[in-house]
């Protein structure tokens, strides 16, 4: 929806404070809430059968139980978030390892990455979105252990990107040497998913 | 917009005819959004609720929710006439492409999406089976009411019509069990709850979580 035009009668009722404003990429509302938003049932998934790996083309293939993930440098989060679906969450924050420190003895030798869920959830992101203290791999949010209709017990979290690239149930990544659609790249949603540049769909 | 139809007190249909059309797939959304004399705007996603048959032309149903920018719009505003911006259709994981047999269970507004799907098949597939399974709070709730038929299993949770002989409270295994023939794909669309008490309720009956489709709505609009 590039040029539009006024709506008789419409003025807005829901405006967002100025300071907050500015955090708002376009398109998005602010919502104080968390809906939940999943394409089928929600996966029952112990801390104790939770593993997380790395594998595909790197060096060395890693893997971690729950306590074995849990030895990693803890880093807390703050950022805000975008849903494709239109409203942002912002000033929330989870707690995690870096997908940096995850990926720091694997040593990816492609630029690609697949990331992986209980269920069967994909989604496809560049490794450079990834690195550079971009993304985190979470089980807490807000201080509290990650609910499990909010991918827990661990999602990916790359908050720059729109919300549905965060799968949640994460179970890994793969690292490849060519990109290729996930779960909603490959069913009408963009394929990088900037918020500040719209890319909602195929056609943005 | 060319027509607008109250379905409930809260709830109404409005006919969208399009300048540039194109079919979409029975349960995809559009894009709706607003644009004040200032520049400022607001976007929302509502599911189509018309058969891809309606050609030129696309149905969509609001649900209007007290505190929101869009619905409110909608229904207190938009006159037959006026012109809306909207594009689409978007999404292609919950929408039905012919399989066989299908469940749709629906609660409230969660409806309008089931409803493109039934509409179609009854247009293109009539003998195909498919129930809908429908939970609204009372009588006065039910969106679509003059074309829900054999094909759709009602129950209300809060108030029954009088003389209601049929099922009451929430969607339970009994009700589901006469939707749910053998190993469908199931659609299942209202709020967060009843997104997930329903798909629980089709995991125990045996239904593939792979053939669970989803679509929860946020509490805004």
């Amino acid at each position: 929806m590039s040029e539009g035009f006024v709506s008789r009668g419409f003025t807005g009722r829901r405006r967002t404070p100025e300071e907050l404003a500015e955090r708002l990429p376009p398109g998005q509302y602010n919502e104080d809430g968390f809906p939940v938003l999943t394409a089928g049932p929600t996966p029952e998934i112990e801390p104790e059968e939770w593993g997380f790996r790395i594998d595909g083309m790197v060096a060395e293939e890693r893997e971690w139980t729950w306590e074995e993930f849990h030895q990693l440098p803890f880093e807390t989060v703050p950022c805000d978030i975008h849903c494709v679906t239109k409203w942002s969450k912002l000033g929330t924050s989870f707690g995690g390892v870096s997908v940096d420190t995850l990926l720091e003895g694997a040593e990816p030798l492609a630029p690609y990455a697949m990331a992986y869920s209980y269920g069967g959830y994909t989604t496809n992101l560049a490794i450079e979105d990834l690195t550079d203290g971009k993304a985190w791999v979470v089980t807490e949010h807000e201080g509290e252990p990650l609910p499990r209709e909010h991918g827990g017990p661990a999602r990916l979290l790359v908050p720059h990107l729109y919300f549905w690239k965060s799968a949640k149930w994460v179970a890994g990544l793969r690292v490849m040497d060519h990109d290729e659609p996930g779960f909603w790249e490959a069913n009408g949603y963009h394929n990088r998913g900037d918020p500040w540049k719209e890319e909602r769909y195929w056609t943005d | 917009m060319t027509s607008i139809k109250p379905e409930t007190p809260r709830v109404k249909s409005f006919r969208i005819e399009l300048p540039m059309w194109m079919p979409h797939l029975p349960g995809q959304h559009y894009d709706v959004r607003l644009t004040a004399p200032d520049g400022y705007r607001a976007q929302r996603s509502y599911s189509v609720a018309s058969s891809p048959l309606d050609e030129g032309e696309i149905e969509l149903t609001v649900d209007r929710l007290d505190g929101g920018e869009v619905s409110p719009y909608f229904h207190d505003v938009v006159v037959e006439g006026d012109q809306v911006e909207v594009r689409g259709p978007f999404a292609s994981y919950f929408v039905w492409r012919g399989e066989e047999p299908v469940v749709l269970v629906g609660g409230g507004s969660g409806v309008v999406p089931l409803m493109a799907i039934l509409r179609h098949r009854r247009r293109t597939m009539p003998e195909l089976p498919m129930r809908l399974v429908y939970s609204v709070r009372t009588a006065e709730d039910v969106i679509y009411a003059d074309e829900l038929g054999d094909d759709a299993l009602l129950t209300f949770t809060r108030e029954p019509p009088d003389g209601w002989t049929g099922p009451t409270g929430r969607v339970d295994d009994a009700l589901l069990a006469e939707a749910v023939g053998d190993s469908p794909t199931a659609f299942v669309c209202g709020s967060n709850g009843f997104v997930e008490a329903s798909s629980r309720l089709l995991l125990e009956q045996g239904v593939d979580p792979g053939r669970i489709r989803t679509e929860r709505f946020g509490p805004t609009g």
